[in-house]
């Protein structure tokens, strides 16, 4: 159990093609649309300017979007590079992508692909982008559990390793698809939460029209 | 060089670089067109795939794909070559 208190303070929840940030339903598209679609769009909403996202596999592209969602508002700036940790969980690893360059190998095996064979990369990525030195822990799981990846992310808050933490849920398997980013930091900001698993459980399940 | 560039495009994912936004004598990596060292393998996977032609010796790579037009230069030496 935490000693010290921390805050959740953002989230991004990504699912159903609908974009929330902090709760809010901040843009959506038709449920019709395939996966690549709906994130070359979604990419074109938040971002742009950033070619190598095209590279990217359906996995890191779900993770690195929501991250640029939740941190545009967020001001992680506040944070050292070597303090901001990220601590990611999934159901499915990179089986998505290993089945693409499964398929390649009974040709020319893809060194593009090859690239995204573990699921641990989105968050490299994430890194890349923002810039983060931090500690980084991906875990394989059935379903999203609360309470491991607060009490990880916890830890290391507490231990003074990390100063902020983006934690959460990154999945995807064919058009299947939900994402789930917290922003833990021990400073208190308006609209804060304590940063607890019901706390983290409360902001999946409203944002999941549940 | 058209279709060499499409090529290009179409292997590496550039989605937002066309055909004619790539220079013929540009360098494809580093301050060019910035290319990093996975799409260095992907463009033999491509000379592979499109041309039928295996890179013999990859210390010839930095010199074959320098830009477009030593692709260009090196595929059609290696299409007259005979068998």
């Amino acid at each position: 159990m935490s000693k010290q208190t921390a805050y959740i303070t953002g989230s991004c929840v990504v699912r159903k093609h609908q974009v929330y940030r902090n709760g809010a339903l901040l843009w959506q598209e038709a449920p019709s649309l395939e996966l690549q679609e709906f994130l070359r769009k979604a990419y074109d909403r938040f971002s742009g300017q950033y070619p190598k996202f095209h590279k990217m596999d359906p996995l890191s592209k779900l993770g690195w979007l929501a991250a640029e969602v939740l941190l545009r508002e967020a001001p992680i700036e506040d944070h050292l590079p070597e303090q901001v940790a990220i601590v990611l969980s999934n159901r499915s690893a990179s089986l998505d992508t290993d089945l693409r360059y499964y398929n390649t190998v009974k040709d020319i095996p893809s060194p593009a692909l090859f690239v995204y064979t573990l699921p641990n990369i989105v968050i490299g990525e994430i890194c890349i982008r923002h810039g983060f030195k931090g500690e980084h822990a991906f875990f394989t799981m059935d379903s999203f559990d609360a309470e491991q990846v607060v009490s990880y992310a916890q830890l290391l808050l507490d231990s003074g390793v990390a100063t902020a933490c983006l934690c959460g849920w990154v999945e995807v398997m064919d058009q299947q698809y939900e994402v789930a980013l917290f922003l833990a930091e021990r400073q208190q900001r308006e609209g804060a939460v304590a940063f607890t698993a019901a706390e983290v459980k409360k902001l999946y399940a409203q944002q999941s029209g549940s | 060089m058209a279709d060499l560039k499409s090529q290009i495009i179409e292997q590496l994912n550039l989605q937002e670089v066309k055909p004619e936004d790539i220079g013929d004598d540009q360098p494809l990596f580093k301050d060019g067109l910035g290319l990093d060292s996975i799409d260095a393998l992907e463009l033999i996977v491509l000379l592979q795939q499109h041309y039928s032609i295996r890179l013999a010796n990859p210390d010839q790579g930095p010199e074959i794909f320098y830009s477009v037009r030593t692709m260009a230069t090196y595929i059609t030496a290696q299409q007259k070559q005979p068998g």
